[in-house]
């Protein structure tokens, strides 16, 4: 059995438009990464470089 | 029965898939962009007048959240009014109706939204912020969308208060709580809706009755809705001058606001006085686009004051 043969088969209209939400998508979660970061740095504030080791 | 069992009932020579064909501005049609504008807007009025600081980074994060929020809502309204949405003018093209989204995308995505947005609103802003963001999406899904709206013709009055409380979780993003002021805020929004939205049901009343929706010109009829649309315009006029009345506002704001009631309210005389013919339409049409000006003009002159006493 291969791939071509079975299940669901997309046109090319229907991957193309898949592609364009997963690069959404993708696009969102980087955004979701970095604003944690930055957040985590606003909250942590000036002391995040005075912590004792 | 296993799942190889069960791929082998699937019959591969008709495997075309009608799903996967929503591109990604079907998705945020999904959103409803123009109601999460007003959302965003209020919600920064909010934020703005709140007492105390938040972070500016903190303050975007909140203010996305929100939108965000809002726009869940959207998407699983549109899940659930699928049907009704087939059938009236103006909701024809949405993207379910239009068969570029499937129920079942539309539902996963609002849920994920949903979730998404609460939770990051409370780990990054407060949890009562986002609890109270929760709260507005089961209000607005649950509580109008899937019980009020087909069910009573005082849908839109209850309902409206998903719609009035962004200012208010503005407000508690700051705070971590509500006050008097973010309340008015609320019930100013809350007393705007239903002349607003019964203005728009006022000549679309045949598309809310082919689509067994009950709003009050289907149910009630059209004098009842005349007569509570100024009844309400009654009750919003003083409301809109009440944040100077109170003192969290200045005068500008407060003369502004009552030309501004007094027009809405001269408006709302002419909806109720002239009932027949072209001129009515006219008259719910110009009451209806107004209403849009009143509510942004309230909230942007209560922005500008709050900046200018920032200064």
């Amino acid at each position: 059995m291969t791939g071509e043969e079975k299940g669901i088969k997309l046109t090319e209209e229907q991957a193309k438009r898949r592609r364009a939400r997963s690069v959404a998508i993708a696009l969102t979660l980087g955004a979701l990464v970095l604003l944690f970061y930055v957040v985590t740095i606003v909250k942590m504030g000036p002391q995040i470089m005075s912590r004792p080791l | 029965m296993s799942l190889v069992e069960r791929q082998d009932l699937i019959d591969t020579e008709s495997l075309a898939w009608s799903g996967g064909m929503g591109s990604v501005g079907d998705y945020i049609a999904l959103l409803k962009p123009r109601v999460m504008s007003l959302v965003i807007f209020t919600a920064f009025v909010g934020m703005m007048l709140a007492p105390g600081h938040i972070h500016p980074v903190l303050g975007v994060v909140a203010l996305l959240c929100i939108a965000i929020g809002a726009g869940a809502s959207g998407a699983l309204n549109m899940w659930y009014d699928s049907d009704i949405d087939r059938i009236m003018s103006r909701t024809q093209k949405r993207p379910i109706p239009a068969g570029k989204v499937s129920r079942e995308e539309a539902f996963a995505f609002g849920i994920t939204l949903s979730i998404g947005s609460v939770v990051t609103l409370g780990l990054l802003v407060n949890w009562f912020a986002g609890a109270f963001l929760a709260f507005t999406i089961f209000f607005y899904v649950i509580v109008y969308t899937m019980w009020l709206k087909r069910s009573t013709p005082q849908n839109i009055v209850i309902g409206g208060a998903a719609g009035a409380f962004p200012p208010m979780i503005g407000w508690a993003a700051v705070t971590g709580n509500v006050s008097i002021e973010s309340f008015v805020l609320f019930l100013i929004i809350f007393i705007w809706t239903p002349p607003h939205f019964w203005a728009l049901a006022l000549f679309k009343c045949g598309d809310y009755k082919a689509a067994g929706v009950p709003m009050m010109p289907v149910v009630a009829g059209e004098t009842s809705t005349r007569n509570q649309i100024l009844g309400y315009s009654v009750l919003l006029a003083p409301l809109g001058v009440s944040p100077w009345m109170l003192g969290f506002a200045g005068s500008f704001y407060g003369v502004a606001s009552a030309v501004l009631g007094l027009v809405f309210l001269g408006l709302a005389f002419q909806v109720w006085r002239v009932r027949e013919g072209d001129a009515a339409r006219k008259a719910t049409i110009r009451l209806f686009s107004f209403s849009i000006f009143y509510l942004f003009m309230l909230f942007a002159l209560l922005l500008a004051e709050s900046l200018v006493m920032g200064l």
